[in-house]
């Protein structure tokens, strides 16, 4: 069966940050090779998913085939959309596999962004053919000269191998696909050799089943064909093979260098996973292609619904969104406070943030989550280890050791920052690895810092102490062991166990303080004394007290008018269903959240 | 605003505005209420009559309360004998009977502002339609500034029988705080002026409004023993969101209310009024023996009371209704024949449970053990051992600090 040629094929995807136009500049690549009509043309019209659409974000990569006459002949241009965010960089990085060249696209009023950087670097290491392209020209702020050299400087070579293009007015986006025809290298690979293609992207749909995205590196694909998964062995009929263009598009098979997608009749996208090698079942591959890993969750969080009669619903939610997310885990556990919800593992905080947003929205449930946590391996005299994913299940006993996920951060910042950074960092318990300046005023700071520290707020404080300026990327570093203790929240001597944190020794005290402080704000007076303490095991290192309630009564019913007050009760005796008991001590549910989602204190 | 009972048309239970079924047929009793009940089998009648005028609004004040000009002042006891004659007819198409009436209680407002022929003959039209009981209690609110010798003569002419001053503080700073003019040996003047007619006298008194320290408290609590009065109503200051007052304290213009200062000014009231041998029957209100107020404890007790006047609640069987609270609207509504309901609510069992429990708590007597539900009868010991509640006779009755928390033993008593 003929394939098209390889020489006629460039892959290629689009590096940016958020808000600096990827999705704009796509939509107007898909105007100007013709493959969405003006009248069907949405804004940023491979952004699926609503989130996506309203956060202004990818979250899901996807593929689209845009035909490309350059200099009369005519191409098959392949974009690979990447999702735009740390928390999925393993995605970026199957996706940049996929592809010969990058589109580095950095906005010319700001500058690349550490993000941008990174993936900037991944795609060096990858060997991609980058084409640098500063977008935004038509606006005011537009600094291109100035970004064109900090972008030189960065992949070598010349300012003026910078484009020049504008997403919004479509100014420069001819070029650009040219310059894609031109600058990057077809595909190679060989035709004649088994079949190997990279997933790239996997992605449920409830009418179709499981719509996986595929590169083809050797060998052709065909329909009706057998094909088996390298990772898993898993063998199933392809039912389905096709081009997205933009919507998809059935052909008769795929062949070298070719991008689209497989469907196989699979309900779960575990079973086609991102990064695995598809080959023929008749005539295999024996040597699957790199890179392929499991994915693993980095930050947990319990998830429990607002309204303890919604758990069936949430737990059908999450299993309805497993199937579309080959990184979520979860399994049931049960909370004094919170009742009955589900312990859930996410790749990081915009993927927990997003899950959260999804059950709102798409299954219209109210969850409470817990603080985020990362997952300790902690070692016993005796030898024992656990790894711990909830703070209230830190082992009792003698611990001999405690060791907790770290990350490599890339920090950009102007170079006024740089103090207010460092000073973040070694707060955070960082250490400096390096750093450069990128141009005279943009420093790049490279530090090994907790991951527990990063999930705690890190982000914001950054953008806080950099007035928005600084930009993070982090990547798994391995695990390290540190001096961390478990600290409990008890009201009247009863551990409340969402308030459970494990913590630094040295900030165990302020997390007390802090959190007991909280509370005692939080928790209405009762008709006794309640005392709110932190303690470290059987010492109490910070305590707070609740006084007790002196005075609950109405002076008078104003002459006749008893419903009032009736109805004032009523309405309390509605509410008592929502109050949670902490042995005698009661407290409204809202009170709980509120301690649980309440910023962290502004001092630290 | 002068004392104890005031409708509120408003009410926060909806009224017209939440959708309350509008009541144009009269609910009446049918003797099966099951809540407190007389030595005859029925209930205690008393008849209650709301008078929305003052000469100004305080600032603390939420009343149903209006300046209105003498005009629409003098026309008012027309419409509320008009209003009495509606219930008469309502009644009459039913055939159904309600009374004697053991208390007929005049409130507002300053019902002291209608000449007192005008208060006479609304009382005079309450014993034509309901009869009066024998030794009936009839009391008027009075505000100092509105009465002297020759209009407390009248009324204990007509068969008043009980005054209540509102006396509300003797410290001039903290009169002032409340709005109030009078000047404190006013309210010297007009309780001798009362006992000399033979008429039993009572103050009110507001604890609690800001800046008012616990030694200002003292000093009137002291003032009010000294007049040698044989009730005193002490009320905490309570304000709703849209007072004025409650404004300023919003906008950081006065102290906000501090309600442990308030608990400690009721310990400290109970301690002075009960030394001096006026002993608490009902959480605001101290008596010598045989002076408490029967109305104000025919509320807590499970009576029946009709109200007359804009806003007034009404409370027969077991319905609930109310009157319209703008003046103009319960007086177009009087002025066509039509009775003034502005809405209704009917318990259902468990409503009415603890309805009977709220009120009756409030008072000395408290509740009979064997009358609460068996869930409830349990906590029981809970709340003695927290010094909330005691028992005595088979009674369980609040102690000080559970007077303070009635709300509290309220809720473990009802919420099953």
């Amino acid at each position: 069966m003929p394939s098209l040629d390889p020489k006629l094929i460039r892959n290629f995807c689009i590096i940016a940050h958020i808000d600096h136009g990827k999705s704009t500049l796509a939509d107007r690549m898909l105007q100007k090779t013709g493959v969405v009509d003006q009248r069907v043309m949405r804004d940023q019209y491979l952004d699926r998913m609503e989130i996506e659409r309203e956060r202004g974000i990818t979250i899901k990569s996807q593929a689209v085939c845009l035909p490309w006459t350059s200099r009369g002949t005519r191409y098959t241009l392949n974009l690979i959309d990447t999702p735009g965010h740390v928390d999925f960089s393993y995605e970026v990085s199957r996706s940049l596999a996929a592809c010969e060249g990058a589109v580095l696209l950095v906005d010319s009023a700001q500058g690349i962004e550490a993000q941008t950087l990174a993936n900037l670097y991944l795609a060096m290491e990858n060997d991609l053919d980058i084409i640098p392209v500063l977008n935004k020209i038509d606006l005011p702020a537009a600094q291109p000269d100035k970004y064109a050299e900090e972008l030189a400087h960065l992949i070598g070579g010349s300012p003026d191998d910078c484009l020049r293009v504008s997403g919004k007015t479509g100014e420069g986006v001819e070029a650009l696909l040219d310059a894609i025809v031109g600058r990057i290298t077809p595909p190679g690979g060989d035709s004649s050799a088994p079949a190997r293609a990279l997933i790239f992207d996997s992605v449920y749909d409830t009418y179709r089943g499981v719509v996986t995205y595929v590169r083809v590196v050797d060998g052709h694909l065909a329909a009706r064909q057998r094909i088996a998964m390298m990772s898993t062995k898993a063998s199933h009929e392809l039912l389905e093979i096709g081009v997205i263009s933009p919507e998809p598009v059935a052909t008769a098979g795929l062949g070298v260098g070719e991008v689209g997608y497989l469907i196989t009749g699979v309900k779960d996208v575990r079973q086609s996973r991102v990064g695995d090698t598809v080959t023929g079942q008749d005539r295999p591959a024996t040597i699957p292609l790199a890179g392929y890993r499991d994915p693993k969750p980095m930050v947990f969080s319990g998830l429990y619904p607002m309204d303890g009669s919604d758990y069936p619903a949430l737990r059908d939610a999450l299993d309805k969104l497993k199937l579309n997310d080959a990184a979520l885990s979860y399994e049931p556990e049960t909370s004094v406070a919170l009742g009955f919800g589900f312990r859930c593992g996410f790749l990081g905080l915009l993927h927990l943030e997003i899950i959260r947003e999804r059950l709102e929205r798409e299954f219209g449930l109210d969850i409470i989550s817990t603080a985020p946590n990362v997952v300790y391996t902690v070692t016993m005299e005796d030898g024992t280890e656990h790894n711990v994913t909830n703070p209230s299940e830190f082992p009792e006993g003698k611990v001999s050791a405690v060791r907790e996920p770290i990350v490599r951060a890339t920090i950009l910042t102007p170079a006024e920052f740089t103090g207010a950074v460092m000073e973040l960092c070694q707060q955070r318990r960082g250490v400096m690895l390096g750093m450069d300046y990128l141009s005279p005023d943009r420093l790049e700071m490279r530090y090994t810092l907790p991951l527990a520290e990063i999930v705690f707020d890190f982000f914001d404080q950054l953008k806080s102490k950099t007035r928005g300026y600084a930009s993070l990327d982090y990547d798994p570093a391995g695990i390290q062991e540190a001096d961390l203790v478990k600290v409990d929240i008890l009201l009247q001597g009863e551990p409340v166990d969402a308030f459970s944190a494990i913590v630094h020794k040295e900030k165990a005290y302020s997390y007390g303080v802090m959190m007991v402080g909280r509370l005692r704000k939080l928790i209405p007076r009762q008709q006794f004394e309640v005392p709110i303490q932190a303690a470290i095991g059987s010492r109490v290192i910070a305590r707070e007290n609740v006084r007790a309630l002196r005075k609950d009564v109405l002076a008078k019913c104003y002459g006749g008018d008893i419903t009032r007050k009736r109805k004032l009760l009523e309405k309390q005796k509605e509410g008592k269903k929502r109050m949670k008991s902490i042995g005698r001590v009661e407290i409204p549910q809202e009170a709980f959240i509120a301690a649980l989602v309440s910023e962290p204190d502004p001092k630290k | 605003m002068n004392t104890v009972p005031v409708a509120r048309g408003d009410a926060g239970t909806g009224g017209t505005a939440s959708g309350n079924e509008m009541v144009n047929a009269v609910p009446v009793a049918r003797g099966d209420g099951g809540t407190g009940g007389t030595a005859s089998g029925g209930r205690r009648f008393q008849i209650y009559i709301h008078v929305p005028y003052c000469y100004r609004r305080c600032g603390y004040c939420d009343f149903n309360t209006y300046v209105a000009p003498a005009s629409q002042r003098n026309g008012f006891a027309d419409l509320a004998l008009r209003e009495l004659e509606l219930v008469a007819d309502e009644l009459d198409q039913r055939g159904e009977r309600l009374g004697p009436t053991a208390s007929v209680y005049f409130g507002g407002g300053t019902p002291s502002l209608l000449p007192a022929g005008d208060l006479g003959r609304m009382l005079r039209t309450v014993g034509r339609i309901f009869g009066l009981a024998a030794g009936a209690e009839v009391t008027t609110e009075a505000n100092p500034d509105t009465v002297d010798a020759a209009y407390l003569a009248l009324l204990a002419d007509q068969g008043f029988t009980r005054i209540s001053f509102g006396m509300q503080s003797a410290v001039p700073d903290v009169l002032r705080g409340l709005d109030r003019q009078h000047d404190p040996e006013r309210v010297r003047q007009v309780v001798a002026a009362g006992r000399q007619t033979g008429l039993d006298g009572s103050v009110d008194l507001i604890y609690g409004t800001p800046g008012e320290t616990l030694a200002d408290w003292e000093t009137s609590l002291r003032a009010a023993l000294d007049l040698g009065v044989n009730h005193v109503s002490a009320y905490a200051l309570t304000l709703e969101p849209h007072t004025p007052m409650a404004r300023r304290i919003r906008r950081g213009e006065l102290a906000p209310i501090d309600e442990d200062q308030q608990a400690e000014k009721y310990e400290l009231a109970d301690e002075l009024l009960g030394g001096s041998g006026l002993n608490w029957y009902e959480i605001s209100n101290w008596a010598r023996a045989g002076h408490e107020s029967q109305h104000n404890l025919g509320y807590w007790t499970g009576a029946q009371w009709w109200g007359i006047g804009p806003g007034a609640h009404s409370s027969i069987g077991s319905e609930r209704f109310w009157n319209a609270k703008a003046p103009a609207t319960w007086a177009a509504k009087v002025k066509s024949g039509e009775l003034p309901l502005a809405g209704r609510d009917q318990p259902n069992a468990e409503g009415l449970e603890l309805e009977r429990v709220m009120l009756a708590l409030r008072t000395v007597g408290g509740v009979a053990l064997a009358s609460l539900q068996p869930q409830a009868a349990q906590r029981v010991d809970a709340l003695v051992a927290d010094g909330l509640v005691q028992l005595a006779d088979g009674r369980l009755s609040l102690t000080r600090r559970g007077r303070l928390l009635a709300d509290t033993v309220t809720r473990h008593l009802t919420f099953i």
